[in-house]
């Protein structure tokens, strides 16, 4: 008899042929913000149990106190890989239910923030998914491009990881010059990055090895878990909200959505892949578009709401309506009109929705926000029940799995 | 040959009569009320139907209305036609004593997870779904933190005056 006979063991642990492990630490989330619990026979994977919720933060509570243009940080820190185009969605949300309309300018500014932001979200991902199969250099060559978008972030609003960028109506203050040049440095030299990584990976015999045939799924059952976004693409299923119900004038660009044929870990590299350089082509439309208009259409970076858009601080010294507002706006008092809506975008990980219900006080009445993450995580253990041990790694970060955004 | 929102509504209306009621097409996104006992009876109708194919739940939700006697909970769905491109939302109304309401995880693999969340904010109780846990909140919470009962901050707090921010 051990001297820790106090020691109870799970029942049946004993005489059980199969290993339970604690899979991890891989992804930087495994560092304890979720856990897999894998049941092992040999390197095979018998059962997979996900706990999620360590970093559960309760935005949607907190949302239903706050002001509207207080709840843009909350939305930082859902999908933090790409900040922006979470606050570009919140700030649609509100022009929705506020009937405000945005100038053509606004709009393809916003198109550019959260195209860039869309690249770094697959970045981070086509990136890591090389680490995981051994290949660490790429990522770390392809980090410096996203230092170069954080420091366009930063030009545009100060701030380079959880942004809080715009307003709603528009953006706080027009792009600066800085800002356009290294925009333009982007346009130019991360081509030559991203074929690079690409060339070390896409046609690589391990990398192909590795990836081809693993963590597949086919369309029927992807849609019957949620999926959307670059995941369900992967799966050959042609789904983008861009497309099917377009915002910040979407429709004014020419773009092409990539699909995959077997949803598998290959497959959703390709698709992302091929997004960024779409998204690098829409960014220059975008660009060419903001840089052709002329007179005082060249100038408008938000729209005319002076309720909810704040003013200009000499005018707020000087005027008294700016003064009324800028109080109004600061100290939260504006009374939101009631009414019920839904906003989906297309976030970096699929359809990222805001569903918000306001009664007609000065918060919302109720918030909730449909997470990607969230949702398609849960057929992780479909994903990987059967595999290796090693696929099962790989096939997490070819989600890109954020844990901020699934828990909310 | 878009599906207009008239025809769904007729179609509907045709199944299950009157039973649907409070419908509302709030900014453009078709909005109605089912009886909470009929919940998969119009869910699988709207999936079947080769004419509607509701085949992809977008999100599923719940929103407390304290004010609402006897229907204190609202479930809602927010259902999506993906070849017309066609959204709806269905709502479900359950007394907050007796919040029970059939399961969708039979139809859609992706509502286990949002209906354990909906239970865990709100104590809707899905019956019959596989595995009906907390999944962001510790197993140990004795309450349902989103129900409009829970206030974010202690309110007898009297050091404070938050009447000019928020809901005071």
């Amino acid at each position: 008899m051990s001297e820790h006979s106090n020691i109870r063991l799970p029942e049946g642990s004993i005489g059980k042929t199969t290993t339970t492990l604690n899979l991890g630490p891989t992804h930087p989330a495994t560092h304890g913000v979720f856990q897999n619990i894998l049941e092992l026979d040999g390197e095979r994977i018998v059962k997979a149990d996900a706990t999620v919720g360590y970093i559960h933060r309760a935005f949607e509570k907190l949302a239903e106190r706050r002001p509207l243009y207080q709840i843009t940080t909350l939305t930082d820190r859902l999908n933090y890989c790409s900040a922006p185009l979470n606050n570009m969605g919140w700030h649609m949300t509100c022009e929705k239910l506020l009937g405000i309309r945005t100038p053509k300018r606004v709009d393809y500014l916003r198109v550019i923030v959260m195209e860039l932001a869309r690249i770094t979200d697959h970045l981070i991902c086509t990136s890591i998914v090389g680490v995981d199969a051994g290949a660490f250099t790429g990522f770390l060559y392809v980090m410096q491009y996203r230092e170069l978008v954080y420091e366009i972030y930063e030009e545009i609003c100060g701030a380079r990881l959880t942004t809080n960028m715009g307003r709603i109506g528009g953006f706080e203050r027009d792009f600066s010059n800085t800002a356009w040049e290294k925009l333009e440095r982007f346009l130019r030299e991360y081509p030559k990055a991203q074929r690079e990584l690409e060339s070390l990976l896409v046609r690589n015999r391990i990398f192909y090895e590795r990836t081809r045939g693993t963590g597949g799924i086919s369309a029927e059952r992807a849609l019957n878990y949620g999926f959307t976004g670059p995941n369900l693409r992967a799966a050959g299923v042609d789904y983008d909200v861009r497309v099917h119900e377009p915002y910040a004038s979407y429709e004014d660009f020419d773009f092409r959505i990539p699909v995959g044929t077997t949803g598998d870990n290959y497959d959703r590299f390709m698709v992302r892949t091929e997004e960024i350089w779409q998204s690098l082509s829409i960014i220059e439309q975008a660009y060419r578009k903001v840089s052709e208009m002329k007179g005082t259409e060249a100038e408008v970076y938000h729209a005319d709401a002076p309720e909810y858009y704040l003013p200009e601080k000499p005018d707020v010294y000087t005027k008294m309506e700016a003064l009324i507002y800028h109080f109004k706006i600061v100290m939260g008092e504006t009374e939101i009109p009631p009414g019920e809506v839904y906003m989906g975008v297309e976030g970096g990980n699929g359809e990222l929705g805001f569903y918000l219900i306001s009664d007609g006080g000065r918060s919302p009445y109720r918030l909730h926000f449909r997470r990607p993450c969230f949702i398609y995580y849960q057929a992780y253990e479909e994903l990987i029940k059967g595999s290796m041990l090693s696929d099962a790694i790989i096939t997490m970060s070819s989600l890109n799995l954020i844990a901020g955004e699934m828990d909310a | 040959m878009a599906m207009s929102k008239e025809t769904i509504r007729q179609r509907l209306t045709e199944r299950f009569g009157d039973a649907l009621g409070e419908w509302e097409e709030p900014y453009g996104l078709l909005t109605f009320k089912a009886p909470a006992d009929a919940n998969l009876k119009v869910l699988n109708f709207l999936y079947d139907e080769p004419d509607l194919a509701f085949r992809f739940l977008t999100d599923l939700t719940a929103v407390h209305y304290p004010d609402r006697k006897d229907e204190e909970l609202c479930v809602v769905y927010h259902l999506h036609n993906l070849v017309e491109n066609v959204r709806l939302r269905l709502k479900i109304y359950v007394p907050s004593t007796a919040p029970n309401v059939y399961t969708a995880t039979g139809l859609f693999s992706s509502a286990n997870w949002m209906e354990r969340e909906t239970y865990d904010f709100f104590g809707v109780r899905f019956v019959g779904h596989p595995d009906l846990r907390r999944v962001l909140n510790v197993d140990e919470m004795d309450y349902f933190p989103l129900r409009k009962e829970y206030p974010l901050e202690d309110q007898t707090r009297i050091d404070k005056d938050d009447e000019m921010f928020g809901r005071g």
